[in-house]
Parts: C-alpha cells; sequence; structure tokens
C-alpha cells in the first residue's frame, strides 16, 4: 500500500521513494527484507532514519544506491531522483549518478577507505571519475574539499595515508570525498557511531552545516534520537523493514503517532529519572522468516487488538504518516513527558 | 570500613612508540567504591576507563600504585590464593561475541567458571548454571545453543550469567550495553539493578555513554587521558558539571527531546585526543579547553574537594565555559 502522492505542498521532491520491496531469493528461500518503502526528501532537507538493527535502514540506502547484490536481490517499487527512475537505470547509467548526483557515507571510515592509496588519490579519483579535468585542477578541488571540511592542512592532508589519521580525521577525508563533486542528495548511514562523543558534535555540526551551505540534502541514518532530534527537520522511524511514521521531527518527538516510535523514546535512560526502571519494548524484531502477517510490530506492542491482525496501510495525517490503525484514538507519551 | 574497593595513584604504563618510550594509559588515579555502591566511569576512547577495569580485576598489573579488594592487596597474593580471590572480582565486557567460547554451548560457557573452580558435583555445578540463566532470563531451551545462534542481547545475558556463578562480590561493566540495541539496553540495564539488589553486588561501570553511566551509577567520575579530572554523585555532577571537559561531554551528549525543551548551551571542543606518546604539558586537558589561559599549560591542577564530595582538577573548576566558546543549541532550520 504505498502513501498517496503530492502531499509536499506543490515542490516537487528531490527523491522519491515508493512502493520500495526487496526480497532476496536464493533459489531455496525468498526472505522479503523490505515492504512497500515508501518517502520523500526534499531538495536541502535533512531526514533521519531511525530504527533498530534489521529494521531495514541500511538496506534501504543501499536500495537507492543500487549497490544490492543482482544476483539474489529482487527490487522493485520506484526510485525517483531528480525526475528519474533510478530503479530503471543501467549499471553504467548508476555509476553516473552514485558519487556524483548522491554522494554516500559509511559507519566506518577505516574499511570505507583504501588503506594502500593516499587521501589524495583517493579524492582526485572520485573526481576524474566523474569530471574531464587535470590531475592538478582535481588535486587543487581535493585540498578545497579537505579545507571546506575543517581539516587544518589540507596540503598535508592529500599526502597522507588513512592509517596516520585519527577516526574523526578519517570521517572528515570521507565527507570531504562525498561532497567533492558536489551531490544533490548525501547519505550518511551512522556517520558518527565510531566517534567518541565530543568528536561526533564536531562531525553533525559540519554536516548539518555543510548541507545549509551547499543546499545538499542529507538522508541520515542512525539509531541515535538524540541526533535525529538536534540536527533534522523530518523523520521516518522503520520496523521490520517498513515505515511505521514519517513526519517532522519536533511533531513527533513532543507525540508519536506509533507504538514502536513511543516505545523507542520511553526506552532511552533521562537524567531526571536517574535508577528508576526502564521502559523496554518487550520482543525482538522478527526476522523476515517469522514476519508477523498483520501489523508487524503487534506481537509486541501493548496497544495490539484483532484488527491488528491485518497487514497496516501507512495512513496520511497531515504532514505526518503513520501505519496503525489506532493512531487517532492513542496518545502516546513523547520526549517531553 | 574498608571500602570493597579502593584504587591508590594507580599507574599502568605501556611500551609505546619508538624504543624506551612508554605511553601512560593511567597516570595517577585514586578512588574507593563503597559496599553495594555503583561507581561509573566515564570517558572517551584512550582516556584510560578500560585500563582501570581491567587493573581492578587483575588482568592487568599496575606499573604504580596500589589496588586494594577490601583492604588487601590482590597482587601480593600467591598464584593459588589469588586463582580463589578473583571468583569475586569478575569483569563484563563490550562485546558478547568475543566474550563466548564459539564452540561451547551457552550452558558449558556458564558452568565453566564453576569447573574451574572445582566447586560441587557436576550435576550441581550444572543445576547452578541452569538456575543463573534462568535468573538472567535465559530459558533452559537456550543453554544448548551455540553463541551464534542467540541474539547479541541473550549473548551479554549469558556473560552476565557466566560473571555471577562464582558468586562474585564486584563486578566490573566494561560498556555492557554499548553493542545492543535501545529497547534492549533499557531491558539490560534494569536487569542490572535488579541483580544487584539481589545478590548485594558493587558495579563498577564504564561507559562512555553519559546517559547510561548517570542512570544507573551512584557517583560517577570523569577520565580524560589517564587521569581523573571529576567525581562527584551522580545527580550533581549531570546537574552542575564543574569541569570544563565534563561540561563539554554533557553538552555534546545529543538530547532526543523537541527543540524548545533544550536550554542548554554547547560547548562544541576543538581538535582531538593529543597523542599519547606526547601528553600535553601543565593539564592535559588545556590543549581542548575551552576557558584554558596561560597558566593552564605550565601549572598541573591539583586534585581537591571544592564541595563536600565533589572532587575537581581545574584551576577555574566551576566557571561556566566563555561565551565565544558556547552557542546555543538550535536545530537544523
Amino acid at each position: 500500500m504505498g502513501r498517496e502522492h503530492g502531499t509536499s505542498a506543490g515542490r516537487t521532491p528531490l527523491l522519491s521513494v515508493r512502493d520500495l520491496s526487496v526480497v532476496f531469493d536464493d533459489g531455496e528461500r525468498r526472505l522479503q527484507t523490505l515492504k512497500d518503502v515508501s518517502f520523500d526528501v526534499e531538495p536541502g532537507e535533512i531526514v533521519g532514519i531511525v530504527g533498530e538493527s534489521g529494521c531495514g535502514k541500511s538496506l534501504t540506502a543501499l536500495s537507492i544506491l543500487g549497490l544490492l547484490p543482482r544476483r539474489n536481490c529482487v527490487r522493485t517499487g520506484n526510485i525517483v531522483f531528480e525526475g528519474r527512475d533510478l530503479a530503471g537505470l543501467s549499471e553504467a547509467a548508476m555509476r553516473k549518478v552514485r558519487g556524483r548526483r548522491i554522494g554516500m557515507i559509511f559507519q566506518e571510515p577505516m574499511t570505507a577507505l583504501d588503506p594502500v592509496f593516499t587521501v589524495g588519490d583517493q579524492i582526485t579519483e572520485t573526481v576524474r571519475t566523474h569530471f574531464s579535468v587535470s590531475r592538478i585542477e582535481a588535486l587543487d578541488r581535493a585540498v578545497a574539499a579537505l579545507a571546506s571540511v575543517g581539516i587544518a592542512a589540507p596540503r598535508q592532508c592529500v599526502e597522507m595515508y588513512p592509517m596516520s589519521l585519527s577516526g574523526g580525521m578519517r570521517q572528515r577525508v570521507m565527507i570531504a570525498m562525498a561532497l567533492v563533486c558536489e551531490p544533490r542528495l548525501l547519505i550518511a548511514d551512522e556517520p558518527t557511531t565510531a566517534l567518541d562523543v565530543t568528536i561526533q558534535a564536531q562531525i553533525m555540526d559540519l554536516l548539518v552545516e555543510l548541507s545549509s551551505r551547499t543546499g545538499t540534502a542529507l538522508l541520515f541514518i542512525t539509531h541515535n534520537l538524540g541526533l535525529v532530534a538536534e540536527s533534522c527537520a523530518r523523520m521516518l522511524t522503520m520496523y521490520a523493514g517498513q515505515v511505521v511514521e514519517d513526519g517532522p521531527v519536533e511533531d513527533i518527538l513532543t507525540r508519536p503517532l506509533h507504538p514502536y516510535t513511543a516505545g523507542l523514546l520511553a526506552s532511552l535512560p533521562r537524567a531526571e529519572q536517574r535508577k528508576s526502571k526502564l521502559p523496554s519494548i518487550p520482543g525482538r524484531v522478527p526476522s523476515p522468516e517469522e514476519m508477523p502477517p498483520g501489523c508487524r510490530f503487534g506481537p509486541r506492542c501493548t496497544y495490539a487488538q484483532p484488527p491488528c491482525g491485518e497487514p497496516q496501510p501507512l495512513f496520511g495525517r497531515g504532514a505526518r504518516h503513520v501505519r496503525c490503525w489506532r493512531s487517532d484514538e492513542l496518545i502516546l507519551a513523547g520526549a517531553a513527558t | 570500613m574498608t571500602p570493597i574497593l579502593a584504587v591508590e595513584t594507580l599507574e599502568v604504563a605501556f611500551p609505546g612508540g619508538r624504543r624506551n618510550q612508554v605511553v601512560k594509559a593511567v597516570d595517577g588515579v585514586s578512588f574507593a567504591v563503597a559496599q553495594g555502591e555503583t561507581f561509573g566511569v566515564i570517558g572517551e576512547s584512550g582516556s584510560g576507563k578500560s585500563t582501570v577495569g581491567r587493573c581492578v580485576v587483575c588482568l592487568t598489573a599496575p606499573t604504580g600504585g596500589k589496588v586494594l579488594h577490601e583492604g588487601q592487596d590482590p597482587f601480593a597474593l600467591p598464584r593459588e590464593a589469588l586463582r580463589r580471590h578473583r571468583r569475586g572480582f569478575q569483569i563484563i565486557f563490550q562485546d558478547p561475541n568475543a566474550a563466548l567460547d564459539p564452540r561451547m554451548t551457552i550452558l558449558e560457557s556458564v558452568r565453566e567458571p564453576l569447573d574451574v573452580a572445582r566447586i560441587g558435583t557436576a550435576a550441581e555445578r550444572r543445576d547452578r548454571a541452569l538456575a543463573m540463566l534462568d535468573r538472567v532470563a535465559l530459558s533452559a531451551g537456550l543453554a544448548s545453543r551455540y553463541p551464534h545462534e542467540i541474539s547479541g542481547g541473550q549473548k551479554q545475558r549469558a556473560n552476565i550469567a557466566r560473571a555471577l556463578v562464582p558468586g562474585p562480590k564486584l563486578i566490573v561493566c566494561d560498556e555492557v550495553v554499548a553493542a545492543l540495541d535501545v529497547s534492549i539496553q533499557a531491558d539490560m540495564l534494569n536487569l542490572f539493578a535488579d541483580l544487584q539488589r539481589e545478590f548485594r553486588l558493587t558495579y563498577l561501570f564504564i561507559s562512555h555513554d553519559l546517559r547510561v553511566v548517570a542512570h544507573v551509577s551512584d557517583r560517577v567520575a570523569v577520565m580524560y587521558f589517564g587521569k581523573l579530572v571529576e567525581l562527584g554523585p551522580a545527580g550533581a555532577v549531570m546537574a552542575e558539571p564543574l569541569h570544563p571537559y565534563t561540561q563539554a561531554l554533557l553538552s555534546a551528549e545529543p538530547e532526543p527531546v523537541p527543540a524548545r525543551l533544550r536550554n542548554r548551551q554547547r560547548v562544541i571542543l576543538k581538535g582531538e585526543i593529543p597523542s599519547a606518546l606526547s601528553p600535553p604539558g601543565g593539564c592535559r586537558f588545556h590543549t581542548r579547553c575551552p576557558i584554558a589561559q596561560p597558566e593552564c599549560a605550565r601549572i598541573e591542577p591539583a586534585w581537591r574537594e571544592v564541595a563536600p564530595a565533589r572532587y575537581v582538577a581545574c584551576h577555574f573548576a566551576g566557571t561556566p565555559a566563555s561565551p565565544a566558546a558556547t552557542r546555543p543549541a538550535v536545530p537544523a532550520a
């Protein structure tokens, strides 16, 4: 069940994902890992995707980028980016989009950087893949990109190997590499999870500042609700391969509509309630093999009733969307209470 | 009364870098933990917090200072006596995968400490391990599984059971919930609280996550670069941090609340944690400190009690960070 189109006040979204489903099929088993994922990202917007491990956050990012293994992965639905459906593009055409129009940053900067090439080699390779410029021009762009992410000595940095950089510096290099081609959308998958909290604050400030300076939209995947609260305008909650809630961050934090979002918010320790018992969500995320036929959160939900045994569509509520038929009557506590 | 754990000017130096160079992972740390207390240790990577934890359970020998268990130095014990003694002082690590032997079933892993200690008959050891698995809410059906067959949260429960079977008095919890999702993390923190009451445990709770440490701890100590910079009751430190590093850590922690409920000033620290081979002179934090003065680079601040039970190592403790270095936390437009 897709969400209705054209909710976003006449503006054309930069990215429009509709009914995205992914099925892994190894010949023996068919595992549906994403089901009917639909959402929009406006130009320049910062959108957070939250949810626990195994809810399909990273898989959504990989699907948009066309990085799923082609052999045993079946992707259906539409991924309209800048007016073109990426789902229909050939690998060759996709290569022109990936890294150029859509940049990406992953969690572990050490595994994403090649240890045997210098920082400069790796950034200029990206530049020269997408632009026909000289080596010198490419190097100049690399230096400028490193300077723009707050690296104090960019001329020295291009000569360095990833191993001689700290975690925070590596992630800055990753961001410079992702932004050197001036993409319109940057997908950042847990970009600060491997970093210390004071370095995390620096990197998040940098991402938000670069996004507003260059007008690059940011799709920010994280399990950290605090980061979403502080940097995103809109958020999506994913559960078991589906979007269960979508709306402005402030609204969701004040009054979540889906019991899963409310459960995530409630389970965080709070300074003013030290040593109290933390409300937790019973059970765990179902694996694709044991997916409940009705509401996927139903078996863990305190508010479940017999109609929850039916699959839930994504209901529209103004600027908000929720996959719960009881969302009108439930008054769920937000982060404020 | 003798504290269950006392750490006195603890020093741990590792050989590192070039010849004859040493890295002081821990450099003069002192604190005492009372029976039944949860003592939190907060710090970023490289602060030395895990090394302190390892010294406390005798996994790493200090190169200076002392660890005292109920007034006794465990490192002075003969080998056999130390083996018996350390049953009372256990540790649980961050990565539940690395801590369990992949070729042992969960029951075997939990029974192993009892086997090693030769406590009771085989049947008694099995019963005791099963009872402990039940206590940490792992069903008997999971006892015969191997680690790869169960979830991360279940593995961490198995590790807790394994730490509990020898009947410890104190458990060092080193980043025990860092690898877990928030709802499982909440379950686990509740379990730790219940077990503490039931078994009268003392915890040394080490984490980089301020919110988690503050939630579970009675007192917290903040480490930076091998030294304690602040120590005090958890509520007081969270409400009114005195050291500029603690202030920065607190303000860097993103809060999952709507913008209108966020009224703190953010202190963004410049720069990175300095190299362990060449620690800055004077106060070790002065290179990143928003309120550093020239004297901070020369004179190391003394560890002093600035208010009852509140200790801090800073010349200017309690000074709010300068306005230039702070800005209101505003969400992105």
